[in-house]
């Protein structure tokens, strides 16, 4: 792991996890070697907890070149759902 | 050299040292039994963690005769798979190198002191753990040896640094303290050739003890025989220099 070519953003959202549903509190993007990915470096994404009551993270080792695909294939689905006038939900919806 | 007519016996534990800052660490040890004295290694390990590849490694230092230590350079962040460990710290950017500098010297100091020791004492890392091996042989006391597996952002730019990694270790190499074993494979995008290069040649001009071994169709972690990047040859070869260099440096 030698590039530390990291970025972090605070999320809010839900990831399936070894232990079940847990709450997303950050997501970390690097460009590194990779843990599993049979790569030299792979673009690592881990949805993390990070909570008082323990660690959680899934995470998913992409090849460049899938990341950028991925990106587009986000943005082209964002897109769509303006498009038809779908809203794009920001806030997380309380129960009554 | 390993005889059928030997001996042997070992112990393997996790023990904790006081680290960095007072805090309590894990560490695991693997040691001969017996007198002694032995030699002693103490192991950085990469980024992915205080992993099962560094505990297999440790064994195999105390296998070959070596009071091998692992602190576990990443304690603070709690406990969980190693995996799951290592990705918050990567998160974070890595820990500050003044404190794994630190927890590395009550490593060196504990193996120093132990009575079947011969206070002759090693240290190893691969991947981040051998650009930390070219800090502790500049700021690390006691060490009779370092050993620099593909270890990257030896050089950086000013860019690159930051609160914690304020310092470029080829900026340190003066002080480098002890003799240095480098294995690198030529195909690695870090450190690339061209940096090992100039490393070498300010190990040299520093007037300092080395020796480089580089080598061909291997890239990064060409010893890591869980990963796709393992070259059976180099791996063999660059273990049988390390047997060797060790025996020359720590007797």
């Amino acid at each position: 792991m030698c590039t530390m070519i990291v970025d972090n953003i605070k999320a809010t959202g839900s990831a399936k996890g070894r232990d079940g549903w847990f709450s997303i509190t950050d997501i970390s993007v690097s460009y590194d070697h990779p843990f599993h990915a049979p790569l030299e470096h792979a673009l690592n994404i881990d949805f993390m907890a990070r909570a008082e009551s323990g660690f959680q993270r899934i995470s998913a080792e992409l090849t460049a070149a899938d990341a950028l695909e991925l990106i587009k294939s986000i943005e082209k689905v964002l897109s769509e759902a303006e498009s038809r006038e779908i809203p794009l939900d920001t806030d997380i919806l309380k129960a009554s | 050299m390993y005889t059928t007519d030997q001996y042997e016996s070992m112990i393997a534990e996790t023990i904790s040292l006081t680290g960095a800052n007072g805090d309590t660490i894990s560490a695991y040890i693997a040691r001969p039994l017996g007198n002694g004295p032995f030699p002693a290694v103490v192991l950085i390990h990469h980024i992915p963690g205080w992993d099962e590849w560094n505990r297999e490694a440790t064994r195999r230092f105390a296998h070959h005769g070596y009071i091998a230590i692992c602190p576990n350079l990443y304690e603070r962040y709690g406990h969980g798979t190693p995996e799951d460990v290592a990705a918050q710290v990567r998160s974070d950017g890595g820990v500050a190198d003044a404190q794994v500098m630190a927890d590395v010297q009550a490593a060196v100091d504990f193996v120093n002191s132990l009575p079947n020791s011969t206070a002759r004492t090693a240290v190893f890392g691969t991947c981040s753990g051998g650009r930390h091996v070219m800090l502790a042989a500049a700021q690390v006391k006691g060490l009779a040896a370092g050993i620099d597996c593909w270890g990257g952002r030896v050089i950086m730019s000013d860019e690159d640094l930051n609160e914690k990694m304020p310092v470029a270790p080829i900026s340190l190499t003066e002080e480098v303290a002890c003799p240095i074993l480098g294995l690198f494979g030529n195909d690695d995008q870090s450190p690339p050739a061209d940096q090992v290069d100039t490393h070498e040649q300010a190990l040299k001009a520093a007037g300092k003890e080395y020796e480089f071994h580089r080598y061909d169709d291997a890239g990064h972690g060409f010893m890591y025989y869980h990963a796709p990047m393992y070259r059976q040859a180099a791996a063999v070869d660059g273990w049988a220099k390390i047997w060797d260099f060790l025996e020359r440096r720590l007797g």
